[in-house]
Formats: structure tokens, C-alpha cells, sequence
């Protein structure tokens, strides 16, 4: 390790075997690792991240090319690699019914701790990652938060030398997710550890020394996350114009020659340019307001990935035909009043009010387990609430929710596809279900084939598609019989920030077609391209406004420009305060 | 650090686990605990081979002492519940109902024909529906009229006049309760859920919350993974067996025979055999439904069908015999059928103890040939 790296792949390959099919999940990988600071991998979902962190463990072994971890060769010497680096798994593996403390006990046994040293360490462990008072808790019974450190604490009971975690902050609420890099950081200034982590969040390629973006197997790029920024500085800017919404604004810029990217963001449309000059597309557009912003990481992964797939994804038609419109005078289709479920002893929603107009994009933004997937199941009528009232294109779901189901579109988070149906019996099943038939399934058909560019993939089976292709077809599956509101439970999770860009597209579509959208999501910077968002935990709503507005509540002299996380810790923090007082 | 103490201490670590995971998973306790008792329960007083009071249409076509006399000694034995009808029909029409399980019908000429030389006929008519109780009712019917002769011979100070004289004599389960043969069989069913199911159940469970992939990066060997199991599960099976064997002496007042130590002996080989199964097939599947799936179909079924616990594999077709070889509960439940009702036989025991054994090391082996360390 005279080069200052603790690992080091050289040509690194391996595919696997799905469905008589084979699928290259790393296709020549090389990079290296620094020690003593923290390397992101970054990517989306299916990019090759769990892959890697497997043989970098010895748990795979390569179709080719070599893997080297602390000097070691992870796939030959494996046994000596594993008792030499620390591994969370993304599922943290715990043992649920165990408590806080056997889970420890274990693998303090496992990992060789002598007990006379275990009490030191044991009070270290707790006190950093704040479960000192939940040890006899069953591991089962923590929040998604504490299971993370927990799994942590587990993995860092014998100090390893390089620590391996696997999208450790997935689904995580954003308190948990900065504590957590917060004892991440510590390890690696105050022990000297050295730290490969992998995540699907663009926003925390910038809390690392160094990134790896990996993208479809490949390496995309590597370097420090600041020199991605760098390379788009002058190319970002706010635009707005006078006169004309956001939404509107978004579509007329996206895909035109010169734009790399342009977003919803909050009171204003984020562009991403070419080149530094911009003088055309304001030429194109009278009036016009570009204000400069500092680019963001993200900016640069898009910009690489367009460089490599040129071609703008066509997106628009929207809903095909026009959509019936059933919302009550004041254009309110959604309506919600203290809603409750209670599973148990356990209120999953507490107490729920919001109402929502006509063509309007509404998020709920919330960690897991905030009460948002329960919360739509009561709006799909798929769940009888336990106290409140529900109104859905004009109907109480307690007495009409099979004719509200028929107005309801409804994606869920798992896509609710037939995974061993070809893509076309998807979609005629699907138009079936929702009463299709003769001319007007033909029609459907042919649009959704069409309009989501499915016909090149119609015979594939639907289960060996891509993320992105899978997303697709769900979408077209759940706009088969034109609703009038679409429900989109967690739609992007995992997916490349291409693909979300063209889905949040045609959800921009569909609601300048009048089709009410209503999302839930994990992911902040989704929540800024809503009209409105409700910030949920623990089953309550802590803030329902504009994205800006929301923003704009943790605003202070030492944050004069606050992201959407720091609203939501802000509020989360606030809610945990009046909750103890 | 020794490499020795090590592993001694990773080993103590991953069995305390096991232990504090059966403790907390209900599902284990009712495998384990709650399963036998239940099945105990359902064979001890539920299910009986024997037949106790089966419903029988009499018929006497030309009613007469002898008939009369007859039906008496029907009516005595507590097999049979008879009821005297008028008609051949109004019998037929109650079997046909299911009233009645078979008619013994007695023609007009019974009286003549009885005291003639080759003897008087009486019909027996049997629902087939249920060949065991048809085959019962046709040779207790049979039984019942070889001993009203023969009392009426004795009677009328006659010897009967029959060339062979039948003197039966039952050995091992003098009183014909199958209880005495079910019950013991038990043991082995029991076994296998706990080694064969339930540990397939608990391996797939640590593939499907992915604490596998954590125990895999930790110094452990694959070897004292599954010897953690292997010891829990041991333990568990031996609890099992004792509360079975327990239950069947004290409560169902089976007899045993034979010697505890030797029965603790043979189930401990058999247990092994039953972890080996289990452990085997968790190595193919890794989501606890397929595993489930497999282990009833491979195992439990087996054990229940083809190991001679309620079906002797001496009347099965000769193909199906030839299967059973390869069930490995059908040599178990040799062993504690005669450990049970005939005593320390060791002609029976020790063959079967070695097929155990070989059938032990045989699944045991291929476990850890099958267990690497790795994810694919």
C-alpha cells in the first residue's frame, strides 16, 4: 500500500445470470481507494454499487480482473480480508429479535473482541451512536435510524481498517442521515479509518473526499466531488419569466439545443447550460431572467450522462385525451379531514388535513415509516381508515370507493407489474381490469406503446426490464384508463437522475393536461419540483406549503440559502421540542 | 488471541443466538413444543385404526332362535353398533346413506341350513368406501361367527366340526390398540419437523433478512455457522423427543419395552440425519417458502407415508418398497416401533441404527461441501 491505496480493482468484471439472460452488473472496473478519508460510490440503482462491495468483501468472486483490499486479494485470501475490514450490508444485518445489546454481544464474539476490552468499547459505541438507552430494546422494535447505527455499531465493535457500507442512508430520515455521516467523518479524522460508502443520493457525493460515479457497470468518472461542480461553473442560472409559470417555462426549455437541464426548483426554473453562453436562449426567450447560481454535483452527472446518451427522451402527449373533470366548484379534487389509521397500539397517521386542486402536483415528503404509503393506501380506498373523512373526485371513499378507484391512476412503489408477462400482456391486462375493451383497448394500447417507447420492448417479459423501462410501463399501466388523479407512491426510487428527469417530465405533462398528481418521496430535492408539499413524521403533518416557503421557515443569518433538508430537520427537530414539552 | 479460543467463543457466540432466537420466534416453540402435543393428541384419541362400534344393519330374512341367538352375540361385542332391519332393502338404503358401515343379512333357510354339513352362509355386505374399516367389519363379522359356533358347540356339548383348530395369539400389542404403534411413530414425525422443516425455515430466514450476508464477513467459517445451528436444533430435537416419549408412556400409557438409552441413542443419530436434511436443503434454497415447500415434500410427507408409521411397508406395492430405502424416518420408525412394543432387539436396532447413521453422515457431508462463503 505504498501508493496510499487500501483498495484497488484492476479490470474488475462480473455478470450475472437472470432469465437465460446475462447481465453485466461491473464491466471492467478499475480505481483505487485513498485510505484515512471517505470515497463515495456513487450511482443509481442497478449501477453495479451492492456488486462491488461484495467482491471488495470476498462474498463474489470476479468474472475477471483482480480485486486488492488492504494488500490483500479479496477473492484468494478472503477469509483474512473479512477479519481485516468492517461491512454493513444494506439491510445492516440484525438480528430483529435480538435486543440492542446480544446483537452487539454477537458480534463482538464473532469479530474476536477479548471481553475485558468490550465494556470500553461497548460505552464508546453507544455514546457515539446515541442507543446508550436502548439496549435491552429489541433490535426489531428501533426506528429505521437506530437500526442503521445500530447495524453500524455492530460492524465498528473490533475498529477495522477500512469500513465498507452499503447504501447505509437509504430510506433513512434526513436527522439519522446527517448523524450519520456526522460519525462517519469522526471515524475517519479522529481513528484514521478509511471509508468506501455507496449511495443513490447525488447530495451526498458532496460530504466525500473523493467520488466514483458508476453508471450501467461502468466508471463514469472519478475525482474530488468539487472538481464535477467546478467544471459547470457559468453554466448554471435561475431563470424565470415574467408572466409565464415555472411548469410551462421547464417544458419550453427541456430538450432544446444548448440545454443540458432545466428543473422545477421551488419559485424558479434551474438551468443548466451548454456552454457559458447563453445569449441565444434569450434570444428565444424575451425577457427572460438568468441569475447565475454555484453549480451542484448533480449538475455534472447529468451533463456526463447526456454526453454519453445524446437524444432528448420525448415526452408530453400527456394523458392522450382530455380528462373528465369531476372536482367540486372551488377546483378541490382531493379532499382530507383528520384522517387516522391505527395498526394496534400504533397510529400510523394521526390526524391528517389537506386539500388538493385540479391539476396540481402535491408531495409528501417523509422518511420511512412517516405514515405517506399508508396515508395513499386510505386515498385508494385500499385501506378503511379509523377516524376522519376522505373525498376523492368528489366522492366519500366510504361509500363510493369503487367508483373512486375507477378516477384513480395508482403506482406503487414496487411497480405492481406481472414480472413473467411479456410488456404487452402488462398493459392489456391492465386495460382490462379497468374495463377497456374493443376500439378504445386498441387505442390505449397503441398510445401507451407509443408515448412511453415501449413498442421495442413489447415481447421482452416485463421482469427482466430495466429500472427505468419497469417504471415506464408501471406508469403506462396506471394511466391506461385516463384518470383524472394519479397516485405515485416512492416513483423514482433507485432510478438513474436521467430516467427521473423524463418521468418528473410527463408528471408536468399530465398536469398541464389537468390530471391531479399527488407523490410521496424520500428524496428532497424531488419534493422542490411539487406545487405543494406536506412534510410528514411519525404519521402528523409538520408543514404544508409552497417548496419556497417551506425553505424559506428555516432560513437564518447562518443559512441565508436552506435546502429542503434543512427545512425538514429544522421542523423535525421543532416538532421532537413541543413534543417534550 | 489463539485461533482456538477464537473459536470457541464465536461458536459459544452464534449458539446463544440460536437459543435466544428460538426463545423469542413463537413459530419455533409451536414447532417444537406445541406440534408434538397436538399430534400426540390427534393420534392418541383422535385417529384409531380400530374398529369400536360400527354401525351394522342386521338382517334376519326368517327370524328364529338361532338367528336370534346370533345377533345376540353381535350386539355383546362393543365393535358393533348393530341395528336389527326388516328387509334386505330398507338395509341397502341405509348403507347407501352411510348409516351404516355393512349388513350381515341372515337368508330364510339360516335355521336348515346351519345344522347341514357345510355349514349355513351368512352374507356380509361391506362399504368399500373405507377399505380399513371394511376390511375390519369383514373379519370381526367373520371372528364374531367362528365364536358363536363354537360357543353353541360347547353348549350343546359338541365338539364343532371343523378339521383345524385356530388358536390365535397376539404378541408385542396384546390389546390391538393401534394407539400402542402410532404413538411411538411419532417420535419420528416430530424429528423431522424440528431437524428437517425448522431448520431449513431458520436458515432461508437468515438468506431473506440478510444477516447472512453479515455473519458471512465476520472470521466465522461457514463450518461454525451451520455447527451453531446444528447444536441448537440438536437440542431443540432432543426436547421434542423427550416430551414425545414422555407423554406417550405417562399419558397414553404406551408401553416401552426396550431400553431409553438406546431409544436416546437412535434418535440422536436420527436427529442428525434430520439436521443434515435440513441444512442440505437450505444450501438449495434461500427463501423461506421454497424451503418449506421442500422440506414438507422431501421430508415430512415422506415420513409420514412411507416410513411405516401408519402404513405397513410390507403391503405396499414392491416398487414402493424399494422407495422407502431411501427414508430415512422409515428405519427410525423400525427402531422405536420395537424399542416400544418388543424390547432391545438388536437384530431389528442395529442394522437400522447403521442405515441411520450412514444416511447422517451422507447429508451432513453434503452440507459442508455445498457451503462456501460466498454469495452466488
Amino acid at each position: 500500500m505504498a501508493d496510499g491505496f487500501v483498495l484497488e480493482a484492476e479490470g474488475l468484471s462480473k455478470a450475472f445470470h437472470a432469465g437465460g439472460r446475462e447481465v453485466a452488473a461491473l464491466a471492467g472496473v478499475s480505481l483505487g481507494i485513498r485510505a484515512g478519508a471517505v470515497t463515495g460510490l456513487i450511482g443509481p440503482d442497478g449501477a453495479g454499487k451492492t456488486t462491488f462491495m461484495r467482491l471488495a468483501a470476498g462474498l463474489l468472486v470476479p468474472d475477471a480482473g483482480r480485486i486488492t483490499v488492504l494488500g490483500l486479494d479479496a477473492t484468494r485470501d478472503s477469509l483474512a480480508v473479512q477479519a481485516a475490514l468492517g461491512y454493513m450490508p444494506q439491510r445492516f444485518g440484525l438480528y430483529e429479535d435480538l435486543t440492542v445489546q446480544e446483537n452487539l454481544d454477537l458480534y463482538a464474539d464473532l469479530q474476536g473482541v477479548e471481553k475485558a476490552a468490550r465494556p470500553a468499547r461497548y460505552a464508546e459505541l453507544m455514546h457515539m451512536t446515541g442507543l446508550a438507552s436502548f439496549t435491552g430494546r429489541l433490535a426489531g422494535r428501533l426506528s429505521g435510524g437506530m437500526k442503521q447505527k445500530l447495524g453500524l455499531a455492530c460492524t465498528l465493535v473490533r475498529a477495522p481498517r477500512l469500513l465498507l457500507l452499503d447504501e447505509p442512508t437509504v430510506g433513512v430520515d434526513p436527522v439519522s442521515r446527517r448523524e450519520l455521516w456526522a460519525i462517519v467523518d469522526r471515524l475517519v479524522k479522529a481513528e484514521g479509518m478509511s471509508v468506501l460508502l455507496s449511495t443513490a443520493y447525488l447530495d451526498e457525493a458532496e460530504r466525500c473526499a473523493e467520488v466514483i460515479l458508476l453508471h450501467e457497470g461502468q466508471v463514469l468518472d472519478q475525482g474530488e466531488p468539487a472538481a464535477m461542480s467546478t467544471r459547470m461553473a457559468g453554466r448554471t442560472w435561475a431563470a424565470s419569466l415574467p408572466g409565464t409559470r415555472n411548469r410551462e417555462l421547464q417544458a419550453g426549455l427541456q430538450g432544446r439545443p444548448g440545454v443540458v437541464d432545466a428543473l422545477v426548483q421551488g419559485d424558479h426554473v434551474r438551468l443548466v447550460s451548454a456552454g457559458r453562453e447563453v445569449a441565444a436562449l434569450q434570444a428565444d426567450f424575451p425577457g427572460i431572467d438568468l441569475r447565475p447560481v454555484a453549480p451542484r454535483f448533480e449538475d455534472g452527472f447529468i451533463d456526463l450522462l447526456r454526453q454519453r446518451e445524446p437524444g432528448q427522451p420525448h415526452a408530453g402527449a400527456a394523458n392522450g385525451l382530455g380528462v373528465t373533470d369531476s372536482g367540486s366548484a372551488d377546483g378541490v379534487v382531493i379532499k382530507v379531514q383528520g384522517l387516522k389509521r391505527r395498526f394496534g397500539e400504533f397510529w400510523a397517521v394521526d390526524g391528517v388535513d389537506f386539500a388538493i386542486r385540479r391539476g396540481e402536483i402535491f408531495g409528501l415528503l417523509g422518511a420511512n415509516g412517516a405514515g405517506k404509503t399508508t396515508t395513499f393506501r386510505m386515498l385508494c380506498g385500499l385501506l378503511p381508515a379509523s377516524a376522519g373523512h376522505l373525498e376523492v373526485a368528489g366522492l366519500d371513499l366510504r361509500r363510493a370507493a369503487s367508483t373512486a378507484r375507477g378516477r384513480i391512476g395508482y403506482m406503487s412503489q414496487k411497480f405492481s407489474l406481472y414480472g413473467n408477462l411479456s410488456v404487452r400482456q402488462n398493459l392489456e391486462f391492465f386495460a382490462s381490469a379497468y374495463g377497456l375493451a374493443g376500439q378504445s383497448k386498441t387505442e390505449r394500447l397503441a398510445w401507451a406503446q407509443d408515448e412511453f417507447e415501449l413498442a421495442e420492448f413489447a415481447n421482452h417479459l416485463s421482469g427482466d426490464l430495466p429500472l427505468g423501462y419497469k417504471q415506464r410501463l408501471a406508469m403506462a399501466c396506471a394511466l391506461m384508463h385516463r384518470p383524472e388523479i394519479l397516485f405515485l407512491d416512492e416513483p423514482t426510487s433507485g432510478v438513474d437522475p436521467l430516467a427521473r428527469r423524463e418521468f418528473w417530465q410527463r408528471i408536468n405533462a399530465l398536469a398541464r393536461a389537468g390530471v391531479t398528481v399527488l407523490v410521496t418521496t424520500h428524496f428532497m430535492e424531488e419534493a422542490e419540483y411539487c406545487d405543494r408539499l406536506a412534510i410528514m413524521a411519525a404519521g402528523r403533518i409538520l408543514a404544508m406549503d409552497e417548496p419556497a416557503a417551506i425553505k424559506g421557515l428555516a432560513r437564518t443569518n447562518y443559512t441565508p440559502e436552506p435546502s429542503m433538508e434543512d427545512a425538514f430537520i429544522m421542523l423535525v427537530e421543532r416538532a421532537e421540542l413541543k413534543e417534550a414539552a | 488471541m489463539s485461533q482456538r479460543g477464537g473459536r470457541a467463543m464465536r461458536l459459544n457466540g452464534l449458539v446463544r443466538k440460536e437459543f435466544l432466537q428460538i426463545v423469542r420466534d413463537p413459530s419455533s416453540i409451536a414447532i417444537a413444543f406445541l406440534m408434538p402435543i397436538f399430534l400426540l393428541i390427534l393420534f392418541g384419541y383422535g385417529v384409531s385404526l380400530d374398529a369400536d362400534h360400527v354401525p351394522l344393519a342386521l338382517v334376519a330374512e326368517a327370524p328364529s332362535q338361532d338367528s336370534a341367538d346370533f345377533m345376540a352375540a353381535l350386539s355383546g361385542s362393543h365393535y358393533f353398533a348393530p341395528r336389527v332391519m326388516q328387509s334386505m332393502a330398507e338395509a341397502e338404503q341405509a348403507l347407501r346413506l352411510g348409516e351404516v358401515r355393512g349388513i350381515v343379512r341372515l337368508r330364510a333357510d339360516f335355521s336348515r341350513r346351519m345344522r347341514q354339513a357345510d355349514g349355513a352362509p351368512v352374507q356380509v355386505v361391506v362399504d368399500g368406501v373405507d377399505a380399513n374399516t371394511a376390511r375390519l367389519v369383514e373379519g370381526y363379522v367373520e371372528g364374531a361367527w367362528g365364536n358363536w359356533l363354537a360357543a353353541k358347540a360347547a353348549r350343546s356339548g359338541q365338539a364343532l366340526n371343523t378339521p383345524v383348530e385356530l388358536q390365535s395369539r397376539i404378541w408385542f400389542n396384546s390389546e390391538l390398540r393401534s394407539r400402542n404403534y402410532l404413538v411411538p411413530g411419532l417420535v419420528a414425525i416430530i424429528m423431522t419437523l424440528i431437524g428437517a422443516l425448522l431448520t431449513a425455515l431458520v436458515m432461508a430466514r437468515e438468506w431473506e433478512r440478510g444477516t447472512m450476508e453479515a455473519l458471512m464477513v465476520t472470521p466465522a467459517s461457514m463450518t461454525e455457522v451451520l455447527l451453531g445451528k446444528l447444536v441448537a436444533y440438536f437440542v431443540l430435537g432432543t426436547g421434542g423427543m423427550l416430551l414425545t416419549v414422555g407423554l406417550s408412556v405417562w399419558l397414553f400409557e404406551v408401553p416401552l419395552r426396550g431400553s431409553f438409552w438406546v431409544l436416546w441413542a437412535c434418535s440422536s443419530l436420527f436427529l442428525l440425519a434430520a439436521l443434515g436434511m435440513g441444512l442440505t436443503i437450505s444450501t438449495l434454497a434461500r427463501s423461506q417458502f421454497v424451503a418449506g415447500q421442500i422440506a414438507i415434500i422431501a421430508t415430512f410427507l415422506p415420513a409420514f407415508l412411507l416410513s411405516g408409521f401408519i402404513f405397513d411397508i410390507g403391503s405396499m406395492p414392491p416398487m414402493v418398497q424399494v422407495i422407502t430405502h431411501v427414508i430415512v424416518a422409515r428405519y427410525f420408525v423400525a427402531i422405536v416401533q420395537t424399542l416400544f412394543l418388543a424390547g432391545d432387539v438388536w437384530s431389528v436396532i442395529l442394522p437400522n441404527a447403521a442405515a441411520l447413521a450412514l444416511m447422517a453422515t451422507i447429508f451432513l457431508t453434503i452440507t459442508w461441501k455445498k457451503s462456501r462463503k460466498r454469495l452466488e
